[in-house]
């Protein structure tokens, strides 16, 4: 990453005071403006989601092992799928990594005390909190059964279940995610540390530059969507009913404005990571810096004008359906000059296996795998036969989870030592890296052969003739579900006993690993000065 | 790969039993195929090679001293550019094969059968030209291109015809249409493929593809109703819509006879063909397509007509459309 | 800006995170700009959506349109117009070292201009409307002369109201602001060298300002009225 030469060495002792112990008690944390804490918040907080969310997952999959289902009423089982759906996108990977990862190293990596606006970042984790409380309230109290698409008009003149209130729930997530990406613009316009250039910046900052603006520049969008949505509900006024007059097309349209960009929300932070870890376990700055960097604007860019591949059977006019089969192909290439330049990286490089590294290799494996059947729905003839089947739920899984999930794993790995000041346990993370990845193709890769076959997503009951695969798919679940549950433990195991990790475990470069762990609350004790990045190969820096 | 296999054996499932390939069963079937063995080609390859790269980098360079220094890594412009551009070429090869795959399967053959489709929660109703009426199964010859029009009754619903590779939207307030020719005869699943609500997992039928011969039969063998045509025609006169289209022309509404297939210049300037959706569009909304030299007298027909009715009345429009053109040669 | 007191050696209104006054400056500028896109999105969103309904029922959209009194847009627009000339004095007086009961003046002047927009539209504008049985949700009646386009003139209503709501709702948001600003002044909070929340404020109300003309424009205007 970057090597500073004032600040190096200013990391106090582990027993100094640091963010962690500089205060005590409930109410330092619920009022903290420290970016660091509002991270660790944000980390409780969608850990908790994701145990939510998965919960969910695994009543779907106990459930799909016959094929008349065996647990769940239909109508339930609907209710299910949606809250899995709704708190996955919206609650767990779009928060993600950005508002964990990102809140506690975007500062520190470009040398700076904190973001921009302390008091907003605060803010937005209560506005998220908000968020969910009223969305798990709504779930709690009956739950919504429209699938987190909230296509109209089911979900507006149709759907018995609490629309509304999700809808409000995810409106007000949106601001959250709104202000967190207005912070880091600022912020990595603004605050970085004398000699921090932009192409000396690490990649993860970059990834977090593109995907906040995305965030600024789409979220607004699906807000208004989803308020147009609430106000047809409660109001009873047409604005996507047909029958007055309404185009429930148009409410496709805006949503995945929004919702095809979010997707590069939810898996350009996941990149950097990934970014950082290559370069970290190989010891080598990432091949082709710039081409890396600027393939995440190019795909914060793109991701823009690709949304109408997801209506290809809609009966929209062939001629948008040739434009946006074009553009998708376009988006496609950046994440493949990703994949080549990290491939690349390895290349003469001092690779260890560290579990984040077993992370990070089975990210570009998955990615890739799940990047290349994006192929499959990004052309015209194949997506016809492909779209609303379980093929679509196998590719996206195979990016925001085998993507952005498995990265997001690598990463806190990765950083544990420097947030919580203790060494992980390094033969149960890889044990669990290796049960994750295992469990995870288990699950997802008889799911493409289901879309095949043609299982439409969504069912609750299905033909006897899919049911071998969803056999298999709910066997590979819960290997999925141990290999999560793992880490869940031994991290929480190493906060009281885990080794002291010192500033740098990793003999990795970047300010972040110049300052003690966990690091005191102003980061630096005297202001970084930053001369090069990513310098493995000189003299400069040490590591212990 | 023993673990697996034995899992299997526990399971009482053999590798023989997994299914790969959905029967191809429709004109387009094939040419869907090869392209998706082409990109699962693709997809083999690429993730095979760079997963063998990845595994080939951690062995040879593993870290073998701990403070090991490697070299400065470089920049290799001709190498970045050809992992752009080689990506970019496949992409273009797979573009112009499956858009032109698109838009050769989204023109239905002139000479297609038509049939009528209308989802509504939860279940199909196939409307035959001829008068007959199935819920949840549709029966076609085999070899004879046939274009389903189809609407929704309440919310998206979408047709899907897996053997068929053939897949779109059912949408309330509008006509949209999908077109197959069945190669084979037999029965095939049919799916409801957009999500819309409670029991969208069982509105789910069976296509019956039978010889022609079989399908003549079939027709002939069910209860005998009128054609969808002659059913309009009383509901035209039902609703007296004859007292102001007079088919001389000199009525208040303008002429039906031989409008559909025509472009009509609106009031508003625009000019548009005379098809199902505007004949529906004219029922529902008549002010929106206003015809000049007409005063916008005719009232709404929304909530009076339900779709399969509409679709009589658009048959009616159709044949009149017909005779004219076939007395006129 | 509470950290001004804990922070005894700095200037005032100075945060800890910053490097010195004019980073702080840079960053407050580019974050309220950078919300304003936001708002454009936000707002274009809605403006999308009109346009594409406009452009399906071009018939209804006029008819809704001339329901509309240019009167009370036109006036609007005015009072607006003058609000957004105030504030920008009230800055000016703020950076050229004025007394704060100038500042406080402007600012005053500009919440007036501000509560009579809202005065207007709600209790002239809206209930005008809901007297005429337009306003959706709210006893709306087809009229026979509408003919089948009725659900047409209805859905214009609905964009009218929702989209002239959410301006409301950014104008008195916008109040807010102003109010605090006034405390703040009076409290001696500015100074030539300090009037960061007066400029980013005024961003956001000019911002508003401009919202209205295309609002104006959209609404009342276009549609073959003239």
């Amino acid at each position: 990453m970057s090597t500073a030469t004032a600040g190096a060495h200013d990391g106090p002792p582990e027993s100094g005071v640091n963010y962690l112990n500089a205060s005590y008690g409930i109410k330092s944390w619920l009022l903290t403006t420290d970016h660091k804490r509002i991270g660790l918040l944000y980390l409780v907080s969608v850990t908790f989601m994701f145990l939510v969310g998965g919960l969910a997952a695994v009543v779907m999959r106990l459930h799909l092992v016959e094929p008349q289902g065996a647990l769940l009423e239909p109508e339930t089982y609907n209710k299910f799928f949606t809250m899995h759906g709704i708190i996955m996108v919206f609650f767990f990977t779009i928060p993600a990594v950005p508002a964990t990862l990102g809140n506690f190293l975007i500062p520190i990596m470009i040398g700076a005390r904190d973001v921009a606006f302390p008091k907003l970042n605060l803010l937005s984790w209560y506005v998220f909190i908000v968020g969910a409380i009223i969305t798990l309230g709504a779930i709690l109290s009956g739950g919504v059964d429209t699938g987190w698409t909230f296509y109209p008009p089911y979900s507006s003149l149709y759907s018995q279940s609490h629309v509304a209130a999700v809808a409000i729930g995810v409106f007000i997530t949106g601001f959250s995610s709104i202000l967190t990406g207005l912070n880091f613009i600022v912020t990595i316009h603004k605050m970085r540390a004398p000699g921090m250039t932009w192409f000396r910046m690490p990649l993860f900052i970059w990834a977090s530059y593109a995907t906040s603006l995305i965030a600024v520049l789409g979220t607004p969008v699906v807000a208004i969507t989803i308020v147009l949505l609430g106000l047809e509900r409660l109001l009873h006024v047409g604005i996507f009913d047909p029958a007055v007059g309404g185009d429930p097309l148009l409410f496709q349209h805006m949503f995945w404005f929004y919702s095809h960009p979010a997707v590069y929300i939810m898996i350009l932070p996941p990149m950097g990571v990934v970014s950082e870890l290559i370069t970290a376990f190989s010891r080598k700055r990432v091949f082709g810096y710039s081409f890396v960097a600027m393939s995440s604007l190019a795909i914060a860019v793109i991701s823009f004008v690709v949304w109408g591949h997801h209506m290809f059977v809609t009966g929209q006019s062939i001629y948008a359906g040739l434009v946006f089969s074009v553009l998708s192909f376009m988006v496609a290439i950046p994440s493949a000059i990703k994949i080549f330049n990290w491939t690349a990286t390895l290349y003469k490089g001092s690779i260890s296996y560290e579990a984040p590294m077993l992370y990070a290799m089975g990210f570009i494996g998955l990615f890739t795998m799940g990047g290349l059947t994006g192929l499959f729905l990004a052309a015209l003839a194949t997506d016809v036969h492909l779209n609303g089947t379980y093929f679509i739920v196998a590719h996206f899984h195979y990016v925001m989870v085998g993507g952005a999930v498995i990265a997001y794993l690598g990463g806190i790995h990765f950083w544990w030592p420097k947030i919580t000041g203790r060494l992980y346990p390094e033969r149960w993370a890889r044990l669990a890296a290796l049960l994750v990845f295992v469990g995870f193709n288990l699950t997802f890769f008889p799911q493409f052969l289901m879309g095949y076959m043609g299982m439409p997503r969504r069912y609750a009951v299905y033909p006897a003739e899919f049911q071998v695969l969803n056999v298999l798919s709910s066997a590979g679940a819960s290997v999925l579900g141990v290999g999560y549950f793992i880490p869940l433990i031994y991290l929480i195991w190493s906060l009281r006993y885990g080794k002291p990790a010192g500033p740098n475990p990793w003999g990795a470069k970047g300010l972040e690993w110049t300052i003690a762990s966990p690091p005191p609350t102003e980061n630096f004790l005297t202001p970084p000065v930053v001369e090069e990045a990513y310098n493995y190969s000189g003299t400069g820096g040490s590591h212990d | 790969m023993g673990l697996i296999q034995s899992g299997f054996n526990c399971m009482g499932v053999a590798w023989a039993t997994i299914p790969f390939q959905p029967p191809a069963a429709s004109s387009i079937a094939e040419g869907i195929d090869k392209l998706y063995l082409f990109l699962t080609g693709i997809t083999l390859f690429f993730t095979v090679l760079v997963f063998s790269i990845v595994f080939y980098f951690m062995v040879k360079y593993r870290r073998r001293e701990e403070h090991e220094r490697p070299a400065e890594t470089r920049t290799y412009l001709a190498l970045e550019l050809t992992w752009t551009i080689v990506p970019s070429l496949i992409c273009v090869v797979i573009f112009v094969w499956s858009a032109s795959l698109y838009v050769q399967n989204s023109r239905p053959p002139a000479a297609s059968m038509e049939m009528f489709v209308i989802g509504k929660q939860w279940m199909w109703h196939i409307q035959h030209p001829e008068g007959p009426r199935e819920i949840n199964a549709l029966h076609v010859p085999v070899g004879v291109p046939v274009k389903l029009t189809m609407t929704s009754q309440d919310v998206i619903h979408d047709f899907y015809i897996p053997a068929f590779r053939v897949k779109k939207d059912a949408l309330p307030g509008r006509y949209t249409s999908l077109w197959f020719q069945a190669t084979q005869t037999g029965t095939f699943h049919f799916f409801c493929a957009q999500y819309c609500g409670t029991s969208h997992s069982e509105m789910i039928g069976w296509v019956y593809v039978m010889s022609p011969s079989d399908y003549a039969a079939w027709l002939a063998a069910g209860e005998k109703t009128d054609s969808m045509a002659q059913q309009g025609a009383r509901l035209f006169d039902h609703l007296g819509c004859g007292s102001c289209h007079v088919a001389e022309g000199n009525g208040r509404g303008p002429s039906l006879a031989g409008v559909y297939g025509k472009p009509e210049k609106l009031q508003s300037g625009e000019t548009r063909v005379v098809d199902e959706g505007l004949i529906r569009q004219a029922i529902m909304v008549p002010n929106s397509v206003q015809l000049p030299n007409y005063a916008p007298i005719m009232p709404t027909y929304q909530g009076q007509v339900n779709e399969e009715q509409v679709l009589q009345l658009v048959a009616y429009v159709k044949s009149l459309g017909s005779q004219e053109r076939k007395n006129g040669k | 800006m509470t950290e001004a007191a804990a922070h005894g050696a700095h200037p005032p209104g100075f945060a800890h995170q910053f490097e010195d006054m004019q980073q702080q400056r840079e960053a407050g500028n580019l974050g309220m700009w950078v919300f304003l896109v936001t708002e454009i999105l936000f707002f274009g969103g809605m403006f999308t959506a009109y346009i594409v309904y406009r452009l399906l029922h071009y018939e209804s959209f006029v008819t809704g349109s001339h329901l509309l009194e240019v009167k009370f847009g036109a006036t609007n627009t005015y009072v607006l117009i003058c609000s957004s000339l105030t504030m920008a004095l009230a800055i000016r007086s703020a950076q050229t070292g004025k007394r704060k009961g100038q500042i406080i003046f402007w600012l005053i002047l500009t919440m007036i201009f501000g509560a009579l927009f809202l005065g207007l539209k709600f209790t002239f504008e809206w209930r005008h409307d809901y007297i005429e049985h337009i306003v959706p949700g709210f006893g709306f009646q087809y009229r026979p002369e509408w003919g089948s386009l009725g659900p047409g003139v209805q859905m214009f209503m609905c964009f009218y109201f929702f989209m002239t709501g959410m301006h409301a709702v950014h104008m008195i948001v916008g109040l807010g602001i102003l109010t605090v600003l006034v405390i703040m002044t009076a409290r001696n909070k500015f100074s030539p060298g300090y009037y960061a929340p007066l400029e980013i404020s005024g961003l956001y109300w000019h911002f508003v300002d401009i919202v209205w003309i295309f609002l104006f424009a959209l609404l009342y205007l276009i549609g073959g009225r003239y």
